[in-house]
């Protein structure tokens, strides 16, 4: 725990260094530009970056792609956990079942997910539910994984002694094993919530009318390199974001772990 | 004759070991324990005491004989019993209230209701200042405190101990033992007994004793002194308490028998002996006593061989 000013402190000065790097690196970019050592054709400016976002910002057309974005990763982030909880619920309660499976989940597993993307098109279509496929796919095995890592791992003695207090079997798994395999689930959500962007992103970057990955898409096809990290810095500033909410969410979440 | 609360009939039990061949780790094991007595049994480690004990709870069959509960044969989980393991085993996502409620909310009793029977249990520990903080929160001592409440709450005849405190520190140590001896020689378990009074300030001391002596035994002083151990007759009301322990001497202190394994494999029963020291026990004071002394020597003659025996095995195994 330690004194809470001292901590402030350091997250201030955490804060700073965080600021400082940031337009360090950024004022290092904008030199080279203008001394003419790296050519903005190829790497764009900060300057004309900010002023591209600030256009998009503007004129609301950011707002309607990172909707696209955000709608189709939250569908694949949710439809993704039910699918992967649910399978590494039965699996990890069934032994059997887990090692009928276990090969065909590897081999899924092992399939780069970018190779699957032209085939959702072809499925799905140009609208977001090829999108909302992608990110479903990456979401459902860290899912999976997780949860049947949680729900084999639940301690032995907390099983035991549930059990002597007189836990039926639905008992046990309402008070043991699901809370034993949320734990493992909530601490794989930032990872989850990542996946589903770029499932989504990529998504939209191989073929679709609306979305972050579709703007990054057009820039790189006009050679416009503005655009092209406008849309990558949109992205990242979004990642940053929500991910900070996941973690004040996960930390209530898990608030019992001390 | 009433059946004893606890029979092992020719107990054996075997385990596979990974090259296939079985290891026998209990060999014909009969004893039986009457209602209402507090049994230790010690023997050197791994000679299978907590394999007996996990037989007694229902949690482990048998590879051969028999176990009964109160004469009948136990099927399935011994529910006559609560069982107190050595690892923590609260549910690190419940409160410690919720934990201490558990059993009661397993069977069906209201939240409510639940809820005030842990409140006044944990006051009673000396922990009602903690009924909202998460195990993790919470000292060693005090987690061992929070799960006799929860074993304790929805008062079965029988509590199953494998080294309980065996993970805490020496002070830490005997205070719990203390506490236990208070709760278990306490007649019934849901009103505080007379000589026990609740520790004024739990909060701002909870690692202090909670339970404390308040001298005088009332009912059992006196009189029956020509029968020493025995004035502090086994009751009906009291727990039957089956305590593991590597320990000799915290099974002395606390136990009316102890009864001693031999070193494994095939570990069987090679003493059973009562322990006749006046109750209730300073635990403070005890362990220098005469009477103590006469007994841990006597006993640890024969614990000795099998320690030195588990050690050589130990080592051939390895060698």
């Amino acid at each position: 725990m330690g004194d809470p000013e001292a901590r402030d402190a350091s997250r201030t000065t955490i804060a700073f260094w965080q600021m400082a790097v940031g337009l360090c690196a950024l004022s290092l970019w904008q030199g080279l530009v203008a001394l003419k050592l790296l050519d903005p054709f190829f790497v764009s400016r900060p300057t004309a970056i900010a002023q591209r976002i600030a256009i998009w910002v503007i004129d609301g057309s950011l707002w309607r792609h990172l909707a696209a974005t955000l709608e189709e990763s939250l569908l694949g982030l949710v439809l993704g956990a039910a699918a992967g909880i649910s399978l590494g619920f039965l699996l990890g309660r069934s032994p059997v079942l887990a090692r009928v499976f276990d090969p065909y989940i590897k081999m899924l597993n092992a399939v780069p997910r970018v190779v699957l993307a032209p085939l959702f098109l072809l499925w799905f279509g140009l609208g977001i539910w090829s999108k909302v496929a992608l990110a479903l796919t990456l979401v459902f095995f860290v899912m999976f994984f997780n949860t049947y890592q949680g729900v084999r791992d639940a301690e032995r003695v907390l099983i035991d002694n549930v059990r002597m207090l007189g836990a039926t079997e639905r008992q046990l798994v309402r008070h043991v094993l699901i809370p034993s395999a949320l734990t493992w689930i909530f601490s794989s959500l930032q990872t989850s919530l990542g996946f589903a962007m770029v499932g989504a992103v990529v998504g939209e970057y191989l073929g679709a009318t609306r979305g972050l990955g579709y703007v990054i898409s057009q820039a790189e096809g006009t050679f416009d390199t503005t655009g092209v990290f406008a849309g990558m810095t949109v992205l990242g500033l979004v990642v940053v974001i929500v991910s900070a909410g996941v973690t004040r969410l996960e930390r209530w979440l898990l608030r019992w772990k001390g | 004759m009433m059946a004893p609360a606890l029979e092992f009939d020719r107990v054996s039990r075997d385990f596979a070991l990974p090259d296939g061949r079985l290891y026998r780790a209990l060999d014909q094991i009969s004893f039986a324990i009457s209602a209402g007595s507090f049994v230790a049994i010690a023997g050197p480690s791994g000679c299978g005491k907590s394999t007996l004990l996990n037989i007694a709870a229902g949690l482990l069959t048998p590879s051969s004989g028999r176990v009964h509960v109160d004469g009948e044969p136990v099927d399935g989980l011994n529910r006559s019993a609560t069982y107190m393991f050595q690892q923590d085993a609260l549910l690190p996502w419940k409160t410690v209230r919720d934990n201490v409620a558990l059993g009661l909310t397993l069977s069906g009793v209201t939240r409510a209701e639940a809820h005030a029977r842990a409140d006044a249990w944990l006051a009673r520990v000396g922990l009602a200042a903690f009924a909202a903080h998460y195990p993790s929160q919470l000292s060693g001592g005090m987690r061992k405190r929070v799960t006799m409440a929860q074993n304790w709450i929805i008062d079965r005849g029988m509590l199953l101990m494998d080294e309980p405190f065996s993970a805490l520190d020496v002070h830490t140590r005997l205070r719990m033992e203390t506490e236990l001896l208070a709760l278990w020689e306490s007649r019934s378990a849901d009103q505080p007994p007379p000589r026990l009074r609740r520790s004024a300030v739990a909060s701002a001391n909870a690692e202090s004793l909670a339970l404390q002596e308040t001298g005088g035994q009332a009912s059992q002083a006196g009189g029956d002194r020509e029968t020493g151990g025995r004035a502090f007759q086994a009751s009906r009301d009291r727990k039957t308490i089956v305590f593991v322990t590597h320990d000799l001497e915290e099974a002395i202190a606390l136990a009316d028998e102890v009864v001693v394994l031999s070193a494994g494999p095939a570990a069987h029963v090679v003493a059973r002996h009562p322990v006749t020291l006046d109750r209730p026990r300073d635990l403070m004071e005890l362990r220098t006593s005469e009477a103590f002394v006469d007994l841990y020597r006597a006993l640890w003659v024969v614990l000795r061989e099998e320690v030195i025996r588990s050690q050589r095995s130990a080592e051939a195994t390895r060698g």
